[in-house]
């Protein structure tokens, strides 16, 4: 059902197939799980994660959800309270709005109304950000809106490796989890060890270690941010790349280490520059790191405008490897 | 916008080692003021501007050797925004700043692109402020650094902190490597005169001077001064060489491509010898207007800084005109070689008590023999020979000099 092939302990992979994996390996190893959402059963999922589970698992795990994501994702949370470990899937971060409602009021607020007596285990994933012509409302990133909520943890896995490993944490989570999984990611191509080394939920990851300069930067934006490293690299600019991997809790420690070392921080985030996750991530650098600074930190963020459809605009709108490159000479003053 | 270049310090000069920078971004200088130090092969040069400007970025780190000619640091007109400072400064009507002040990539708006100066600088009082990232000064402030005397390698030319590291780490380096590198001078000089006697027709004419009167007006002249401000032969001779030079101008100016071009100021290089060896003949300026104590004052400054190797740039570019004096204990003549661009070098040989005719008398007199070499694409011998009989009559009446 699901293509691996062994390759000397490791498994060629997609970031798609290794959501696909975490799951199935999720509803066979706890009863407690089940999947919810609009077209992952016979449709497959709107993006092919879920091909396959329906018929593995039949329609009591894998359940299809009328168009409706205030209540699906209602019904998760109360499934979650009543001792189950659901995984709601919504189509996309665009959709998720009309369920703000039940995740920022109740999934988010219930341990602490409770006194404590209610956890809310759910995990809820949904498919983020722009880059494939859907036009100004299919394309939003909006991960920062959930990172700004307490009683949330957002995770935003840039790797095939996280998309494998952080399912299966989020779900031993006792509190709600939202998983972000950039629309761009799903076919990225990689190597899997055989047997996964067990992930952290939180914490940030150093993808790539320099010392000129830090990039900062979690989900989408990942692949970019590290091909700008490269490009970089060629002009004898040692650029570290860090991926927040956690939107919330932020890991400040982390930037703030490789920032007292490189002295200068990019922060690269598609979503738009107003509000935005990188205005947080400045923010924490100006509090834990100013003494550290060489350069004003720059930021790569989406232009702010609702993104546009026709190709060359929408990738006139989004962070790029080259605007990331100009936004490290600026800050190293080359 | 100006600019402020490696300056040629000398026919033979091609590049020159920037070893010191004297003024920061946003300092206002004046014409004439020292604004950098450059390491030639005639040691270490102090570089003054010939403009009123402000220095707007510093274009060349510190240690780095460049081509002359090569722009050090922009400048801007006074009044003019740039780089440093508030925009709100310009005048109405004044450009905007050009982007080249802050050589940056293509504008994008998702570029954040931070101010290449604090935008919210106060605007007055703070000019001198020096502008350094908060790891600099963290870094000063704990290894004791002076910010005002790092130059900065960071964004807008801001001081960070390898900069104060190496600040830090490294011994101010301007009293203990001052002085010239008498090899390197050494081959200065080869190449200056092997050029000059390469490219320039030279001709020779001397005339042996009654000194007498001179030695004997000045005599006079230091019996009721102190030690320190009495006046010497060498005076006398610069003063007569200038004044002479006023009426003959075929011999005071320079000879470049497009032929001669002579100068109304008078600018006498005076030859000052290097102990160890090596010479240096820096400017006095317009010496045919200074009074002979001024001159007495330049003098002795000149050759103190010479032995300190403190030179300005103005006093190695500017001579017009060459003396060589060999004092008392030299030899009899001197036959000099031109400095190009220069066209003429004047050479005093020792004085000494010689049997001299006097009307119909032989009589001890005080003798000295002058000689003057000169560029014949310029004169002849008979404009020198004119040249040299009028310093013999201006040395003959001291007391007008």
């Amino acid at each position: 059902m699901i293509a691996e092939t062994r390759d000397g302990g490791f498994t060629e992979t997609t970031y798609r197939e290794a959501v696909r994996t975490a799951i199935r390996e999720a509803l066979l190893s706890d009863d407690r799980v089940f999947l919810m959402g609009e077209d992952v059963g016979r449709y497959g999922g709107c993006y092919a994660v879920t091909k396959g589970l329906l018929a593995e698992f039949g329609p009591e795990r894998i359940r299809d959800t009328p168009l409706s994501e205030g209540a699906f994702v209602g019904a998760g949370i109360g499934a979650a309270l009543g001792g189950m470990r659901p995984i709601v899937e919504v189509m996309t971060v665009n959709f998720s709005l009309l369920a703000l409602d039940q995740i920022v009021n109740n999934a988010a607020t219930i341990r602490h109304m409770s006194g404590g007596q209610f956890a809310v285990p759910v995990v809820i994933r949904m498919a983020t950000g722009a880059g494939r012509q859907l036009a100004a409302q299919h394309s939003h990133t909006l991960e920062g809106w959930y990172a700004h909520v307490p009683g949330l943890k957002v995770v935003a896995p840039a790797t095939i490796e996280d998309a494998r490993g952080m399912l299966s944490a989020a779900l031993a989570d006792p509190n709600p989890v939202i998983i972000f999984e950039h629309v761009l990611l799903y076919a990225v191509a990689g190597k899997l060890p055989a047997v996964p080394a067990p992930i952290s939920l939180t914490g940030a990851a150093v993808r790539r270690e320099g010392h000129d300069i830090t990039l900062i930067t979690y989900g989408g934006s990942l692949p970019k941010t590290l091909a700008a490293a490269d490009s970089l690299a060629s002009e004898g600019i040692s650029a570290e790349v860090i991926d927040l991997r956690c939107l919330r809790p932020l890991d400040t420690a982390t930037i703030v280490r490789s920032v007292s070392r490189t002295r200068r921080a990019v922060i690269i985030d598609e979503g738009w520059r107003s509000g935005s996750l990188s205005a947080e991530v400045a923010a924490r650098l100006m509090e834990d790191a100013f003494w550290e600074l060489d350069a004003p930190i720059g930021r790569v963020c989406s232009e702010e405008v609702p993104i546009p459809y026709p190709r060359h605009l929408e990738e006139a709108a989004l962070p790029q490897a080259a605007k990331i490159v100009s936004a490290a000479h600026v800050a190293l003053g080359r | 916008m100006g600019e402020f270049v490696m300056p040629s310090l000398g026919a033979d000069m091609e590049a020159g080692i920037l070893v010191e920078w004297l003024k920061r971004p946003g300092e206002t200088v004046t014409r004439g003021d020292i604004v950098a130090v450059v390491e030639t092969d005639k040691g270490a040069i102090e570089v003054e501007i010939f403009e009123d400007a402000i220095i707007d970025r510093l274009l060349v780190d510190v240690g780095t050797k460049v081509p002359v000619g090569t722009p050090l640091a922009s400048l801007r007109t006074i009044g003019q925004a740039g780089a440093v400072g508030p925009v709100a400064a310009a005048p109405p009507g004044a450009a905007a700043p050009k982007e080249q002040a802050t050589p940056l990539p293509p504008p994008s708006a998702t570029i954040v692109r931070p101010a290449a100066r604090p935008a919210g600088m106060p605007a007055a009082g703070d000019a001198t402020r020096p502008y350094a990232s908060p790891a600099a000064r963290r870094i000063a402030l704990e290894r004791g650094v002076d910010l005002s005397g790092v130059i900065g390698s960071g964004p807008g030319g801001a001081v960070i902190s390898i900069d104060v590291e190496k600040a830090a780490g490294a011994t101010k380096p301007r009293a203990a490597e001052r002085g010239p590198d008498l090899a390197a001078m050494r081959r200065a000089i080869g190449a200056a005169m092997a050029r000059s006697k390469r490219e320039i027709p030279h001709y020779y004419l001397s005339r042996v001077i009654d000194l007498t009167k001179a030695t004997a007006w000045l005599e006079s002249a230091n019996a009721p001064r102190a030690p320190a401000e009495r006046l010497l032969l060498q005076v006398l001779t610069l003063r007569a060489v200038a004044l002479a030079l006023r009426s003959r101008s075929g011999f005071n100016g320079f000879h470049t491509a497009t032929g001669f071009r002579p100068s109304e100021r008078i600018h006498i290089g005076t030859a000052v010898a290097i102990r160890g060896g090596g010479l240096v003949a820096p400017a006095i300026h317009d010496v045919d207007r200074l009074t002979l104590d001024e001159l007495m004052g330049r003098l002795r400054d000149l050759v103190a800084r010479v032995r300190a190797g403190t030179l300005r740039s103005s006093e190695l570019t500017d001579p017009t005109v060459t003396v060589s004096s060999l004092g008392e204990r030299g030899a009899d003549a001197l036959f000099g070689i031109i400095y190009p661009p220069q066209v003429a070098i004047f050479g005093f040989g020792a004085p000494a008590l010689r049997p001299w005719v006097v009307g119909s008398a032989i009589e001890p007199r005080t003798i000295m023999t002058a000689s003057l070499a000169a560029d014949h694409r310029v004169t002849d011998g008979h404009a020198g020979s004119l040249l040299l009989a009028d310093l013999d009559r201006l040395l003959q009446q001291p007391a007008q000099l």
